[in-house]
């Protein structure tokens, strides 16, 4: 399917900031399962956008502005066509070696209670036994607006059993590790299928490495692995390495964040008119 | 304990060593209370300088001076021929291997060491993967522990390939004892250690990026005053006439790093940091950092600043990684390592956990992770309930431990109350890198046990310093 997304992030400041630094995680890279099509940033202000990669393989953009700033607008649109690969992450370049992703950062450090969860998973194939895993979180952790923050960890989003996406996708991850499995973040956008348009986030969730077969998507708190309607944005060890804005402002003072974000499906009419044309000549 | 090897007396048959038999009359012929009122003149200098330390946890004062002994560590010229070739060796071997573990891996696919003891290592920065930084060179700086047990028995006790500090020391230290005792130095032929500053400056510039041009920008950025190593960090800028900055000094515009001054920015082209990766930016690493620069890291990766070290240094000085060593030097180096390694037991590997839960008492347990002799146990020294403490927390995570034999560590004549006593010490030489060689500076700091029978030499810990004679006959 044809996904379009307008995703736009505002930043009011305080005062006016003298100048403004961020790293934005906020473009897609085509793989097997998504194809990106017609992809930009636009900021409303006058800024330097730096492309680079990073050693995870996402596109990173380093944001600078050039003269004081109230307001700054950073918004992303572009359209994805994506299938369905039943959840397996094929075409992407892997710069770092599965082995990485068994790293602890603080966000997803095991506690007592996550390593017993984890250990509690029955035996059995990899690919089961992280599906096992995946349902349970589902099962057992509320999804609750409002209960977690960013900042906040597995373990403690575990511990009251609520959270959102990044917290179900975190307690997997930290849980998947335990077991040996490496585990990673991802950040993207859900296409819904209740068609509700207007979204309040983006989305996150997992990919676990199962030998064999190579990276496995999990949304724990959907309780699916990937569709079509999924289109993977940035990965990262954790919510924080795979951040779709990380910044700083000198002199801004407080910042009020608000996001818009607005994921569709696109019909497909365009491009038999294109077919057609292309016929024709 | 007490059959240590002495750097005077060596095993105690032969008399005074060849190396100190100036040193043994002239200590000998000194007037009673010589010793003492220099002693006293020193720490007055010391005092008036502000050479200080602060360390952790001290409620005390947050400052206070490392404990300096009057008398010099000899060091002739064939013991120092065969350390300075061993140090060089192992500090190339440090990064080379560290320009493999960030680049093509070859040593992880040929098994030199475990592939998930370095990446899943916490000094392991991924971000780095594939990164080449200016002139190639990962670790600048080094300072590598050594410790001596017999005549030919010197040891690489610790490698110390992050922010290493106590090269102020080694340089004060020698400018006081040139001060007390002029007469000794007319004596003697010491090697000269002031060369390390030029030779710090060379490794600076030579590792700037290219668009640096001849006169690169350095800067040494600190933490801050609340720092421990804060008042080498103000001694190392002025001495290499470079500006001393805080994070807050520091501004990223365009991938580029700037300085605020009085005369508006200027570029930077070198930075000496002694910030921990951790701290450095963060909008890569701690969001919570205000010590940072925050973009740092684009402006890194950019090629557009050095970095001295480089970020992710601390995967080779892991206490894990250097049980393997002597591995990393043959694969790097073609050569057997010319300074051994003490041998040490992996509490990863079952084997080696059962025989260390069995020896306790007797062994040193460190944690892979730790430096500044926190979170280590002493087996001989320690009670019965540290031991318990460090059995439980052993067992709950034996990867994060290793252990090695309690050594006899050499010791030397030192001044307790008056009289010369023999008192345990290491010695911590810098080994400074650019583009082309590594280049040892002759001697290091000296680390002395203050405590009758001690083997804990760290400052953090209530050791003193000495100065290092490194003899040119």
């Amino acid at each position: 399917m044809r996904i379009r997304i307008d995703h736009t992030t505002r930043y009011d400041y305080a005062r006016a900031a003298r100048s403004i630094i961020q790293v934005l995680r906020l473009t897609p890279r085509s793989c097997e399962g998504q194809q990106v099509r017609d992809w930009r940033i636009e900021t409303d202000v006058d800024t330097r956008l730096r492309r680079s990669e990073d050693a995870f393989g996402n596109i990173v953009h380093t944001l600078y502005t050039e003269r004081p700033t109230n307001i700054l607008t950073i918004r992303v649109s572009g359209e994805v066509s994506t299938v369905d690969t039943g959840g397996v992450v094929r075409g992407q370049t892997e710069k770092l070696s599965e082995l990485v992703y068994l790293r602890e950062t603080p966000l997803t450090r095991a506690d007592a209670a996550l390593n017993a969860y984890a250990h509690a998973i029955g035996d059995g194939r990899t690919l089961d036994r992280l599906h096992a895993l995946m349902a349970a979180i589902h099962r057992d952790v509320a999804f609750q607006v409002g209960a977690t923050s960013a900042a906040h960890s597995a373990a403690e989003a575990f511990t009251q059993r609520r959270g959102v996406c990044q917290d179900h996708a975190q307690i997997f991850i930290s849980c998947a590790r335990r077991l040996g499995v490496p585990a990673r973040y991802v950040s993207g956008h859900l296409s819904r299928l209740d068609g509700l348009y207007e979204q309040e986030a983006a989305h996150a969730w997992a990919e676990a490495y199962v030998e064999g077969l190579g990276w496995v998507g999990f949304d724990p708190a959907n309780g699916i692995s990937p569709t079509e309607h999924y289109v993977r944005v940035a990965i990262g060890l954790d919510a924080l390495g795979a951040s779709p804005i990380r910044g700083t402002s000198y002199g801004g003072g407080d910042e009020h964040l608000s996001v818009a974000l607005h994921v569709r499906p696109v019909q497909q009419q365009r491009q038999q008119q294109h077919q057609t044309r292309a016929g024709g000549l | 304990m007490t059959s240590a090897f002495d750097e005077m007396t060596g095993d105690g048959s032969g008399g005074v060593r060849d190396s100190y038999r100036a040193l043994a009359s002239w200590l000998e012929l000194a007037p009673p209370d010589l010793l003492q009122a220099r002693s006293r003149q020193a720490e007055l200098f010391f005092r008036r300088m502000g050479v200080t330390f602060a360390v952790y946890g001290d409620a005390e004062s947050s400052e206070r001076l490392i404990p300096f002994d009057v008398v010099p560590r000899i060091i002739d010229m064939e013991e120092w021929a065969h350390l300075e070739r061993g140090l060089s060796q192992r500090v190339t071997a440090i990064n080379a291997f560290l320009r493999d573990i960030y680049g093509p891996q070859e040593c992880l696919r040929a098994g030199v060491v475990p592939a998930e003891l370095i990446l899943t290592n916490p000094q392991y920065r991924p971000e780095m993967q594939g990164h080449r930084p200016p002139g190639d060179v990962w670790c600048h700086i080094a300072g590598i522990d050594l410790v001596r047990t017999g005549e030919d028995g010197f040891y690489v006790l610790e490698d110390n390939v992050r922010t290493p500090s106590g090269v102020s020391y080694m340089l004060e230290n020698r400018e006081m004892m040139m001060r007390l005792f002029p007469d000794l130095f007319a004596e003697h032929r010491v090697r000269p250690v002031d060369g390390y500053i030029d030779s710090l400056l060379t490794s600076l510039q030579d590792t700037a990026p290219e668009r640096a041009g001849d006169d690169p920008t350095i800067v040494v950025l600190t933490p801050g005053p609340f720092n421990s190593a804060y008042y080498e960090h103000s001694f190392l800028a002025d001495k290499l006439g470079v500006e001393l900055v805080e994070g807050g000094d520091l501004f990223v515009d365009d991938d580029t790093v700037f300085m605020r001054t009085t005369e508006g920015p200027k570029r930077v082209d070198v930075i000496y940091r002694r910030i921990d990766d951790d701290y450095l930016d963060p909008l890569t690493f701690r969001p919570d950092s205000t010590v940072g620069v925050p973009g740092l890291m684009a402006a890194y990766h950019a090629g557009r600043v050095t970095l001295a070290n480089a970020v992710g240094t601390g995967v080779a000085d892991d206490k894990a990684v250097y049980t393997y060593m002597p591995e990393i030097i043959r694969f790097f180096t073609g050569e057997d390592a010319l300074l051994k390694n003490v041998p040490t037991w992996r509490c990863r590997e079952p084997e080696a956990l059962k025989t260390v839960l069995e020896r306790l008492d007797e062994l040193v347990v460190k944690e892979v992770s730790g430096s500044g002799g926190y979170g280590m146990l002493v087996g001989p020294a320690a009670t019965k309930a540290e031991i318990a403490d460090f059995r439980a927390r052993l067992t709950a995570n034996p990867n994060d431990f290793v252990a090695q034999p309690t050594l006899g560590l050499s010791t030397a004549p030192t001044l307790d109350g008056g009289e010369l006593c023999s008192r345990h010490v290491d010695l911590r030489p810098f080994v400074l890198t650019g583009p082309a060689e590594s280049r040892v500076t002759p001697g290091g700091l000296t680390r002395v046990a203050l405590k009758p029978g001690s083997l804990v030499v760290n400052s953090s810990q209530g050791g003193g310093t000495k100065d290092t004679w490194v003899l040119d006959v």
